[in-house]
């Protein structure tokens, strides 16, 4: 019996003094009843406050004015709510709602609760901001401040998984020359024990469900994209596309704190080709889904964009050449194509080739100008490679101007360009007119966005394939260690050249349809940096906040890049300046980019099943956060 | 093949086959500097050939030369009687396979794809072949992979092979280093210091495994600094001193010879200058008096690394490397 309680003070000595050791504590000391209680109030009182009205005047956007009937704004607050509470109920142990907190933790609340309160923060702060003071507040208003600070303050108070104790001895080189000050020091380490910290929390395995219900939840998942991708999409002003950005941002990071993320990727693993069609669906399904026309073309020129940042991620994120001109090929591609389509600006006005044919040629010629500037430029490493491909992507605009008759031949009309390029014909299927499918008419937009959606299957097929073969395993070698590549016998002058002229057709190919979209080709917009895509920036930023080496990265770092300056009208003039200091904090502290390759995730998860980030446009459930936490 | 259970060698395993790899007459020249003077190196198959010296004699500046790393200013190597191209990719295709000193794996592949990378030797598949999938290049993918499977249980580390090689510990690198270099089948295979930053366990396995893999039918050419290992290991030895062969024999002629022994103890003949390591090589190279000078020289610079018989201070051959 004496020796019990020895061993007892024993284990806790020992768990004193690991600092790595799992913490659970709330941010703010109150009861456990006490807090759930709040939590939960909290809940109730936001989602009551979207049925009232939140201000006077239909002066702000999306009428908040409505009584009994949320809009605009008060929609998202709505939806955030309701999450939140679901979460909640789901973690506090409520039967049917558990299955939403698989790792038994709060922290999924806490961030929901968060996106609760920034969204209803932002609203009615941007409320009294826009229409001159808080007297232009309703009630409501006050209420759905009060209450999702209620809801915050409940949800801080809850046992929250958090950041191991840091080792009391721990030196934050990091800091600099701040790190001799004990105040900095202390606190940095508070501020870094603030982080929650859920990503290896056990969660049941997902595939022990019948089959039957996993192929369900995928599905639903995929519809659930769908609709949030069209909800966002769609959105008409500034304001709710930012409130749509924190509640999506939140609600993902939430998935991922509860651990139903990494169920959901075992899912899709596990029925990969399932997963793939559903996200295929959803995509095919987006022009069904909404009925304007401008959203169509919103979706055309993001998968122009993503198809072309995919090409560039064979270059770039697989075989490791930093392309700094690629949107040349872009352009290439594309005035092939409006050379070839029949335009009377072409300097062959009576030549129109069926898209087929003007896709081959696009590709073709994208191809040899690949093979024309790589073969002298690939036997260069490293900083050369980038600045050559620089200057080659300067130059192509440059003699595209050049070529209008006066400069040079007439082959391009200089700044011009070719425009009136009819609109495509496919099997007697004009793309310029819209067409009744059943309720639903495809307008032209929505004729361009499925073709486009066919082309970029072909490229997501094309990379998937290339990239899991021999090809593919010495594009990667080759960008780990050229020297120990070629020593185990890969030609890398030769693979280097293929996966640069695989690159430049895929572009190409998203060129030749471009130049349709866009009914004229000038050479402006085939620049290096400007404020709007594409341009070889926008491309590379795009692979790289993406992540480099996956599928889905690309097209999702498409996706923001071109929504972004889209959306947010007010940034303009510091848009450049935004987009830098998104890449500097991303760099910092996601190097891996939002959606990490399998490897760099093998890197941090050793004993894990392979979870492949290979998913088609459509499914939003993306991994943002579990680094940032 | 999964457990490598091989006796120290016997004299009836001497030598068996012709000369698998001929060097003749190779020279190194870096500006002024010549890194490797005039070698003659014979590899016969079945056989395990060591090659010693002290720090910056020209081992690794050779072993370059002969897997098409660097372009010989002058000589030739050839390799089953045919002239080696100096490209390195013809010469792993031609059959001759190398590991590097300093590790050099694809740290952000896995174990397994870092083998199927040494594989591209022996496939075909192109790129059209990888997209179209057809039957042909399922079959030839299920063939590489498993014999990278083969070969990762062979050398023991067929339950990594989803690590990332990365994550593997230091002792394991070295030996995915050289699974990495079999599955090229080689018919030669060039181990630079293999052993380095072992410990005695670790070493005695990778003896082992090079016996293990000289039972395969392949020849091993290893450059090392444990002389323990070397002198175990190999059926025969050559010394290289600045740039030039000393001896080449039997581990007891090797040992027991003045030069040697010299060379790596440090024994400044008469006269000799207490001069830079470059100095020397400059009045080796202007002839005369080639064999006392190399070696004094030799014997004033290996002082210091006398008795790294088994750590080796790498920067030498690593300054070499960097030219």
């Amino acid at each position: 019996m004496t020796d019990i309680p020895v061993a007892a003070a024993e284990t806790a000595a020992v768990t004193t003094a690991k600092p790595s050791a799992r913490r659970i504590a709330p941010f703010v000391p109150l009861p456990l009843t006490a807090a759930r209680a709040v939590t939960l109030i909290g809940v109730v009182a936001t989602i009551a406050a979207t049925f009232m009205s939140w201000t006077y005047t239909t002066d702000f956007p999306g009428d908040l004015t409505v009584t009994g009937y949320p809009g605009g704004l008060q929609v998202l607050t709505l939806v955030s709510g309701i999450l939140t509470g679901l979460f909640a109920l789901g973690a506090f142990g409520l039967k049917g709602l558990r299955w939403l907190a698989p790792n038994h933790s709060h922290n999924a609340v806490l961030l929901l609760a968060l996106g609760t309160f920034a969204t209803t923060w932002y609203t009615v702060i941007a409320i009294a901001q826009e229409l001159g003071g808080l007297a232009n507040l309703d009630p409501g208003g006050f209420v759905a401040a009060v209450g999702t600070l209620v809801l915050l303050i409940g949800a801080l108070a809850l046992p929250i998984h958090r950041h191991p104790q840091e080792d009391p001895n721990a030196e934050y080189f990091e800091l600099g020359r701040l790190s001799t000050v004990p105040v900095a020091v202390a606190g940095y380490k508070w501020l870094r024990e603030l982080r929650p910290h859920h990503t290896d929390l056990p969660v049941p395995d997902p595939t022990r469900l019948p089959g039957w219900v996993q192929r369900l939840i995928i599905t639903l998942a995929a519809a659930v994209g769908l609709e949030v991708l069209t909800y966002g999409l769609a959105t008409g002003y500034t304001e709710i596309f930012l409130g749509f950005l924190i509640v999506v941002v939140f609600a993902i990071w939430a998935l991922s704190a509860s651990g139903l993320l990494r169920q959901f990727s075992g899912l899709t693993a596990a029925h990969r080709s399932f997963a793939n069609t559903m996200g295929f669906l959803a995509a095919l399904a987006y022009p069904f889904a909404q009925n304007d026309e401008h959203y169509a073309n919103l979706g055309v020129n993001i998968l122009i964009f993503g198809t072309v940042a995919l090409g560039l991620n064979i270059v770039v994120g697989l075989t490791g050449l930093l392309d700094l001109g690629y949107v040349a090929f872009l352009g290439v591609g594309a005035y092939a194509a409006a050379l070839v389509s029949g335009s009377p600006f072409s300097i062959w006005s009576g030549v129109q080739f069926p898209f087929w044919a003007a896709a081959l040629t696009g590709m073709a010629a994208s191809l040899v100008f690949g093979v024309l500037i790589g073969a002298p430029t690939l036997r260069l490493r490293g900083d050369y490679l980038a600045i050559v491909t620089l200057g080659f992507g300067e130059i192509f605009r440059i003699v595209v101007n050049s070529l209008d008759g006066v400069s040079g031949p007439k082959v391009t009309n200089g700044p011009n360009g070719i425009s009136q390029i009819p609109d495509l014909s496919i099997f007697g299927y004009n793309l310029g007119d819209s067409h009744d499918v059943g309720s639903v008419t495809l307008g032209r937009f929505a004729n361009y966005y499925l073709l486009m959606l066919l082309i970029t299957v072909i490229v997501v097929l094309i990379f998937t394939r290339a990239a899991d073969s021999r090809i593919g395993r010495s594009w990667v070698a080759i960008r780990e260690d050229e020297t120990a590549a070629t020593a185990m016998g890969i030609n890398g002058f030769r693979v280097k050249l293929i996966a640069f002229a695989l690159g430049a057709s895929l572009a190409g190919l998203a060129g030749t349809v471009s130049a349709h979209v866009t009914y004229n080709v000038v050479p402006s917009p085939y620049q290096f940096a400007g404020a709007a895509p594409p341009n070889s920036a926008f491309l590379l930023a795009a692979v790289v906040l993406g992540g480099m080496g996956t599928v889905s990265g690309p097209i999702l770092g498409a996706a923001l890049l071109y929504l972004i300056p889209e959306k947010l009208g007010f940034l303009q003039r510091y848009e450049l300046f935004a987009f830098g200091l998104a890449l500097v904090l991303i760099m910092r502290f996601r190097p891996e980019g939002i959606i990490p390759n399998r490897r760099r995730q093998l890197e941090f998860h050793e004993d894990e099943t392979l979870v492949p980030g290979k998913r088609p446009l459509g499914d939003d459930t993306v991994p943002v956060s579990s680094a940032g936490a | 093949m999964t457990t490598i259970t091989k006796e120290q060698p016997t004299p009836a395993q001497a030598p068996d086959g012709g000369p698998l790899l001929q060097a003749s007459g190779v020279i190194m020249r870096f500006g002024g500097l010549t890194a490797v003077r005039d070698v003659d190196l014979t590899v016969n198959s079945g056989e395990i050939v060591g090659l010693i010296g002290p720090n910056g004699a020209g081992k690794t500046t050779f072993f370059n030369c002969l897997t098409g790393l660097y372009v010989p200013t002058e000589g030739t190597v050839s390799y089953r009687g045919e002239i080696l191209p100096p490209k390195p990719h013809l010469v792993t295709q031609a059959g001759v396979a190398r590991t590097f000193q300093n590790i050099r794996l694809f740290s952000n592949m896995t174990v397994l794809e870092n083998v199927l990378v040494g594989r591209h030797t022996r496939t075909r598949e192109g790129l059209l072949s990888a997209l179209i999938r057809g039957p042909r290049y399922h079959k030839a993918e299920a063939r590489s992979r498993e014999r990278a499977m083969e070969i990762l249980e062979f050398i023991g580390l067929a339950d990594k092979a989803d690590h990332l090689s990365r994550n593997l510990p230091y002792g394991e690198q070295r030996k995915l280093e050289i699974a990495r270099a079999l599955a090229s089948e080689p018919g030669l295979l060039l181990l630079d210091e293999p052993t380095a930053g072992m410990n005695p366990q670790e070493t005695r396995a990778t003896e082992e495994l090079v016996f293990a893999i000289r039972d395969q039918g392949i020849a091993v050419l290893v450059i090392e600094h444990d002389m323990r290992f070397i002198f175990n290991l190999c059926d025969r030895v050559a010394v290289l001193v600045q740039g030039e062969k000393l001896v080449e024999g039997t581990s007891d002629i090797v040992q027991q010879d003045e030069r040697v022994i010299a060379a790596y103890l440090g024994e400044p003949f008469e006269g000799a200058p207490a001069d830079e390591g470059d100095a020397a090589v400059e009045q080796a190279e202007a002839g005369f008096g080639a064999e006392a000078e190399a070696e004094a020289g030799a014997g004033t610079r290996a002082e210091a690394g006398a008795d790294a018989g088994i750590a080796a201070d790498d920067a030498g051959e690593e300054q070499e490397n960097d030219r």
